[in-house]
């Protein structure tokens, strides 16, 4: 069946609700105005103010909340507006969900979902279009997805909730009107990389809302007789390596994709891990496509030069293959 | 600035491939230190350099063939300031660049990758590159094909056509310039076996004394007394050697043969020194000598007993004035005080230099060489 982005997570979210009475959904304008990004439309009407819960203008509470509910034996799913407004929460996310199980001995976890949108692209400027990530892949403690696909925007939550620690879910704001099938069985794991497209002679590797861009960067290089593969993460944290290194070992050539900036980046530490593990399968350094490191800009033309594009993907394959 | 060029590695040799270097730039070095591989006729020699230094320069890169006396690197004196930060970005000098991948693949193919030609990134050799050379190298190599080798092909095959030329030239240089004169004289061995037979005994195999080793060092005390016959003659004059370096003449089972040093052989104990022979023969055959052991011998010693030979009528090796060669021990019919006796006896004999020295100090060597002989328990 084919549906929207937005609406396999909508689908996703009605079931937990459905299933089970200890999931519950609150954050910024959830409720009565429908999401953000509208996915959870009707749900107010559906569940009630119970559990479809409109929250106040204040991440650090409600995202705290979050995390005694979860103590307290429910299965919350917090809603962040954006990856921008979840810095207020970090010391929630970071200083006690992710270290709770740790600092209680073993006796206390938060099994709470978060979810929220990231990524650039729709001109929200410089303080509504940030991709960070890898700020949450680097902590220890917390599970940090990222799904591209309908299939996994529509099959990731459920394994998330039944997760016993925290699990922080991005979905880019690029994304949730990207129509595509709904495999059938869209039941997933929350642990392994994807190889969305196989291919021999180098490898792409991306998540989230550059998945797409590197699709048809893919296709691109097809044309012109280059035969890429395209590895979706899937999982930010933690990294599936095995799939990495397999990829690697199979093209001997990397390139990652990462809306992130460069520096400090995701794609640097895919990068510093390959070359640990798979230095004698290199066959010419790993590249990395990241965003210009630049505050995002407003205009259309500016905030397309500072992110990744599939045409700057094949030129960068292009020259590492022909150089 | 010091020049480190490529020393001639034996009278006959005018030309080396360096194989390898064994410092980098900024590398402090000291003198009698191992600083590269060459390849000479002979073996791949370990080069020594003979100076104290900061590495500044590797002008040459493995693989080429150089003549001696070429520079080789180029090193600033120690405590001396470090040159300004390096102008050239990169010069030929530096090896070619591989791959990971590449590499590892060059070393399950056997390709050697310094023959290969890189299309990667900036000129690297790429995986694909060594693919296609193992391909063309496979299509090249003739049906009953040995196993490929690392390094330079054309070095090592050429190896033994390489030293005979190099034993003809010298050879002929020595025929050619060298008076020579021969002296011999049959030595009772008795005593020498009965010592020998006696000091084995008890000692595990492995730490047993050879005949040679009694021999080298009775060769070298016996020097003591005739400098004229240690030493080298260059340029016209002689110049005797404060040391006896005794070249042992060493034959290669793939033919052609290699006289390196054994340094101070006077000086050492016959257990030091079985020591140094086992491991120099070992390594001369492994190919792995240093440049000093190449260069250092002051006589050449050569004992073709083994192979059954009564005498031997040796020929000089040029820059050396003397070499002392030893037949076989067999049971001789021996007369002494009126009685005929059996005893055990080797012909040793002497080529030497007249230009150097004459058949009367010759005479007299082999008699204190005899005495030696005589006399093991001093040895």
């Amino acid at each position: 069946m084919k549906m929207s982005y937005r609406e396999a997570l909508r689908e996703a979210l009605r079931e937990a609700l459905r299933n089970d009475p200890r999931v519950f959904l609150m954050g910024e304008d959830v409720g009565k105005y429908g999401g953000a990004y509208a996915v959870s439309k009707g749900f107010l009407e559906e569940f009630g103010p119970e559990r479809i819960r409109d929250t106040p203008l204040s991440e650090l509470g409600f995202t705290g909340a979050g995390v005694g509910a979860a103590c307290g034996g429910m299965r919350p799913i917090v809603e962040i507006m954006t990856v921008n407004f979840s810095l207020l929460a970090l010391d929630q996310i970071v200083n006690t969900a992710a270290l709770l199980r740790h600092m209680s001995g073993g006796q206390f976890s938060a099994p709470l979902v978060i979810r929220m949108a990231t990524g650039a692209g729709r001109q929200l400027a410089a303080q509504h279009s940030h991709s960070l990530e890898n700020w949450y892949a680097h902590v220890p403690g917390i599970r940090v997805l990222a799904p591209a696909t309908i299939g996994d925007a529509r099959g990731m939550l459920a394994p998330a909730l039944a997760d016993p620690d925290p699990v922080v879910i991005f979905e880019h704001a690029q994304i949730y009107n990207l129509e595509d099938e709904c495999p059938t069985d869209w039941r997933c794991d929350i642990a392994r990389a994807a190889i969305r497209r196989p291919g021999s002679q180098v490898s792409l590797i991306t998540y989230g809302g550059s998945l797409p861009k590197t699709l048809l960067a893919a296709d691109e290089l097809a044309r012109e007789g280059i035969d890429a593969e395209v590895i979706d993460l899937r999982v930010l944290r933690p990294l599936d390596m095995a799939t990495l290194a397999a990829t690697v070992r199979k093209t001997h050539r990397a390139v990652i994709v990462d809306e992130g900036w460069k520096t400090g980046s995701l794609a640097g530490e895919i990068v510093a891990r390959l070359t640990e593990e798979c230095f004698y399968d290199l066959d010419i350094p790993p590249r990395r496509i990241c965003s210009e490191e630049v505050p995002m800009p407003y205009a259309k033309h500016l905030e397309d030069a500072a992110l990744p594009q599939p045409a700057k993907i094949v030129a960068a394959v292009r020259e590492l293959l022909n150089a | 600035m010091l020049e480190f060029k490529l020393p001639s590695l034996g009278a006959d040799m005018d030309e080396g491939t360096l194989l390898d270097w064994k410092v980098k730039p900024g590398d402090t070095v000291g003198k009698g230190q191992i600083v590269a591989i060459v390849d000479t006729s002979k073996a791949a020699v370990d080069v020594e350099i003979w100076f104290d230094g900061v590495v500044e320069e590797l002008k040459v890169p493995p693989g080429e063939r150089i003549p001696v006396g070429a520079v080789l690197a180029t090193l600033r004196e120690l405590g001396a300031e470090s040159p300004p930060p390096p102008v050239p970005p990169r010069t030929s000098a530096l090896p070619p660049r591989i791959s990971p991948a590449a590499r590892k693949r060059a070393l399950e193919l056997e390709v050697d990758p310094l023959g290969v030609t890189g299309t990667g990134p900036g000129g690297a050799i790429t995986l694909a590159d060594i693919e296609q050379a193992a391909v063309q190298a496979a299509a090249q190599m003739p049906p009953p094909s040995p196993p490929a080798v690392h390094a330079p092909a054309p070095v090592k095959t050429d190896r033994q056509a390489e030293m005979r030329k190099a034993i003809a030239a010298a050879m002929s240089l020595s025929k050619r310039e060298i008076p020579h004169y021969y002296l011999a004289e049959t030595i009772p061995m008795a005593r020498a076996q009965a010592w020998l037979t006696a000091a084995n005994t008890g000692r595990p195999i492995t730490e047993r004394l050879l005949m040679a080793v009694l021999q080298l060092k009775a060769v070298a005390m016996a020097l003591r007394q005739y400098p004229e016959l240690n030493g080298h003659y260059r340029d016209g004059s002689f110049q005797p050697a404060p040391a006896a370096h005794l070249g042992v003449a060493i034959s290669l089972r793939q033919g052609g043969l290699v006289a390196p040093a054994l340094h101070d052989v006077g000086d050492k104990t016959l257990e030091t020194l079985m020591g140094e022979l086992t491991d120099l023969v070992k390594r001369t055959r492994a190919g792995s000598l240093k440049s000093s052991e190449l260069t250092d011998a002051t006589i050449t010693v050569t004992n073709l007993g083994e192979q059954g030979v009564e005498v031997v009528h040796g020929v000089i090796y040029p820059p050396q004035v003397a070499l002392v060669g030893f037949g076989r021990i067999s049971e001789r019919a021996w007369v002494e005080n009126g009685a005929l006796s059996l005893i055990p006896a080797v012909i040793v004999s002497l080529a030497a230099d007249h230009r150097v020295s004459d058949g009367h100090r010759g005479a007299l060597f082999l008699t204190e060489l005899r005495r030696w002989l005589q006399q093991p328990e001093n040895l």
